[in-house]
């Protein structure tokens, strides 16, 4: 919500739960924080209900701690795992209908755009593997081809979790799960190539295994998003139930998958490129 | 909320304080009116128009902020003029979508964001959205839909049947079924108002039957262009929009599905109550602002006719033919409002009646039976299912008179 509306009226702070006292004294609005902060200040999401050990809780988390504005932000999900934990989120979180992300998105921000002239909204999509590259593929490409200005995220665990580990387009070919009985028989989905196909100006690839970078990353799509064009991360988030990785391992599987095949990729527009320079221009200009 | 959300009347304050000269569009030169002055008071002209042109009209004078489109036969050539519409700067924001489950889950995203949305379809695409259709009610998600009712199912063909709005009818949409071009432009301006009520807060669809309204012109009077309808006021709904200016809809932070089964059930359980009983206070504004859910003609007749969309123009002429040329009054009830359904309306209607005849252009006879179930226990009339035609045919009045005389031969 908005710093001005999450104010409590003078007086009426002792009445007040500490949870909500803190929100508004030691949370994000209106300031950016740093991943080195974290600890120091009210997180965005605190209590979730997802596994012990979930890297994509992990990776969230860090993504909240990265949004420009998080009190001017909308999330969008859909059916998965990480809705669980975006709900929990003091964002207004809208989850749909499966695999309706990105044309909610699109409908979403247009209609903020007609409305807030002189307050950029950001909108951010952050959904499954399945929930964007399968059922919702169609109108994550639409969004795409359209250049609908706003993030997507994909939480790629690379299953379906949520359902109870089935395969979906982003599996590995080979993995054995549930309705790929002998292994999956395709290759994972290059949804990377895929956006770069459709013109999406800025894509990133990464792994939760650098926070900062994380933070970065989101910071710098979100921004992307709001005055050049659609952006896109596709970040590993394993799922340690279905593909059994000890709990204590989860870190050490991502750098390993990181290291072997889903290393940190950026590609960038010129002329997003061109936008984050000139933000940098105009920070250095301040100081 | 921030200055610009949207809930103030922009012709009246944008000229003065801008910095450089903002071209005012189309829409900004109308004057906003109350919506009882648009539907009753404005001075109207008459004209000879399509129904597509008819719902151009409408939307024209709506305060449309987006409107999202995708071809669909008979629909097609609205969401085209709509188009146009919004190149001359009646409509703030339009695209054409990828298809209908994009679009409606688009219609989704920019009501949520608390912009006056709308669109149309028709048969298959009508089929196509209908897993997020259904769930706009329960979103709590106030939008016009307008629907050209076509055939759905195989073998394929594109002529007037409007069986899909069998499938409308249990999922909390409200529904009203225009019988004419007339009806077609008053009901969609009136439904956008009817739809964004703080006590109704919910999806209008308003279905003609394809070709025969869309295609075809009729008289239609129209108040001038120079006037358009209040903006929607997203502040003032049943569910807040979903623009971060306000604290978010409990639902969508705490979704049935993320807890345990008690709470789940409870919390499923009480917002359908809701949906329908909000889809009930509609009952309130059509009255005011439709004349009814009805309309009785020759309400003494002890033989009825109850018709909805096409098939109510068909009955109006066998009602004049059975009384000019075989001396016999026959009374007919036009059913505006399909959901809310006129359950006490018709038994009140209806309760002299001796034989209850239904015309419908579907071969299942939806409207059938919703009147059976309405008048079951409060009616002693036989409830004639039909006649009917469906796959495109045309309802020839004779069709009619042979149901209402089965004593006598009609040719047809």
């Amino acid at each position: 919500m908005s710093v001005k509306n999450i104010s409590i009226t003078p007086g009426w702070e002792k009445y007040m739960t500490k949870e909500y006292l803190d929100l508004v004294e030691r949370g994000p609005y209106g300031k950016q924080k740093k991943v080195s902060e974290m600890g120091s200040f009210k997180e965005v999401l605190e209590e979730h209900p997802m596994c012990a050990g979930c890297a994509m809780t992990l990776f969230i988390r860090l993504t909240m701690v990265g949004l420009p504005n998080p009190e001017h932000t909308v999330l969008i999900g859909t059916a998965g795992c990480g809705r669980l934990a975006l709900t929990q989120t003091s964002i207004p979180f809208i989850y749909g209908n499966y695999g309706d992300t990105n044309a909610v998105a699109s409908g979403l921000k247009r209609g903020l755009e007609v409305r807030f002239k002189d307050q950029a909204k950001d909108v951010v999509v952050m959904a499954g593997d399945g929930g964007l590259a399968d059922i919702g593929f169609s109108a994550v490409m639409h969004s795409w081809f359209r250049k609908e200005r706003f993030t997507t995220i994909m939480l790629d665990n690379e299953v379906y979790g949520n359902t109870g580990g089935q395969e979906s387009g982003m599996t590995e070919r080979g993995a054995l799960l549930k309705m790929a009985p002998k292994g999956k028989m395709f290759e994972k989905m290059d949804m990377i190539g895929l956006a770069q196909t459709s013109g999406v100006a800025y894509i990133a690839r990464l792994t939760p295994t650098n926070p900062t970078r994380v933070a970065s990353v989101v910071r710098k799509a979100v921004m992307i998003a709001r005055e050049v064009g659609p952006t896109f991360i596709q970040a590993y988030t394993s799922c340690n139930i279905e593909y059994a990785i000890p709990t204590p391992k989860v870190l050490d599987d991502a750098r390993d998958i990181e290291a072997k095949r889903y290393g940190f990729m950026e590609i960038i527009s010129d002329e997003a490129k061109a936008y984050l320079d000139s933000i940098d221009t105009a920070k250095k200009a301040k100081k | 909320m921030s200055d610009s959300a949207g809930v103030k009347d922009v012709t009246a304050e944008k000229p003065a304080e801008t910095k450089e000269a903002v071209e005012l569009t189309a829409g900004d030169r109308q004057k906003v009116v109350t919506p009882e002055y648009m539907f009753f008071e404005a001075p109207r002209e008459r004209a000879f128009i399509t129904g597509s042109e008819a719902a151009k009209e409408a939307i024209r004078r709506s305060n449309v902020d987006v409107a999202i489109s995708y071809p669909i036969t008979p629909q097609s050539e609205t969401m085209q003029q709509v188009g146009s519409l919004w190149a001359e700067g009646y409509v703030k924001e339009y695209y054409r979508g990828e298809e209908e489950i994009g679009v409606m889950s688009a219609i989704a995203g920019s009501s949520r964001a608390g912009a006056r949305s709308m669109t149309a379809t028709a048969g298959p695409g009508l089929m196509r959205g209908m897993e997020v259709i259904a769930s706009w009610p329960g979103g709590r998600i106030p939008a016009v839909l307008l629907i050209m009712c076509r055939v759905v199912n195989a073998p394929l063909a594109i002529q007037p049947d409007n069986v899909e709005l069998a499938y409308l009818l249990n999922c909390g949409i409200i529904l009203f079924h225009g019988e004419n071009q007339q009806d077609f432009f008053d009901y969609t301006m009136k439904a956008f108002i009817i739809s964004e009520r703080p006590e109704i807060t919910l999806p209008v669809a308003v279905a003609v039957d394809g070709f025969f309204v869309t295609h075809a012109r009729g008289y239609v009077s129209i108040p001038s262009k120079d006037i358009k309808l209040p903006p929607r006021d997203p502040y003032a709904e049943a569910v807040p929009a979903m623009d971060n200016e306000n604290p978010p809809a409990r639902l969508s932070r705490d979704a049935p599905i993320q807890k345990s089964n008690f709470i789940s059930y409870q919390v499923h359980a009480s917002w359908q109550q809701e949906v329908w009983a909000a889809n009930e206070r509609a009952r309130r504004y059509i009255n005011k602002y439709m004349g009814g859910l009805i309309e009785v003609v020759n309400p003494d007749a002890e033989i009825m006719l109850i018709a909805s969309g096409s098939a109510v123009s068909q009955s109006r002429e066998a009602v004049r033919q059975a009384e000019e040329e075989h001396n016999t009054k026959v009374g007919l009830i036009k059913v505006r409002s399909i959901r809310p359904f006129p359950t006490p309306e018709l038994r009140a209607a209806c309760k002299h009646a001796k034989r209850i005849i239904v015309p419908e252009f579907n071969y299942m006879g939806w409207l059938h039976r919703e009147i059976v179930t309405a008048l079951y226990g409060h009616s002693k009339a036989e409830i004639v299912p039909g006649p009917r035609v469906y796959g495109g045919m045309s309802m020839p009045t004779e069709m009619i008179l042979q149901t209402i005389f089965p004593e006598k031969k009609f040719v047809f």
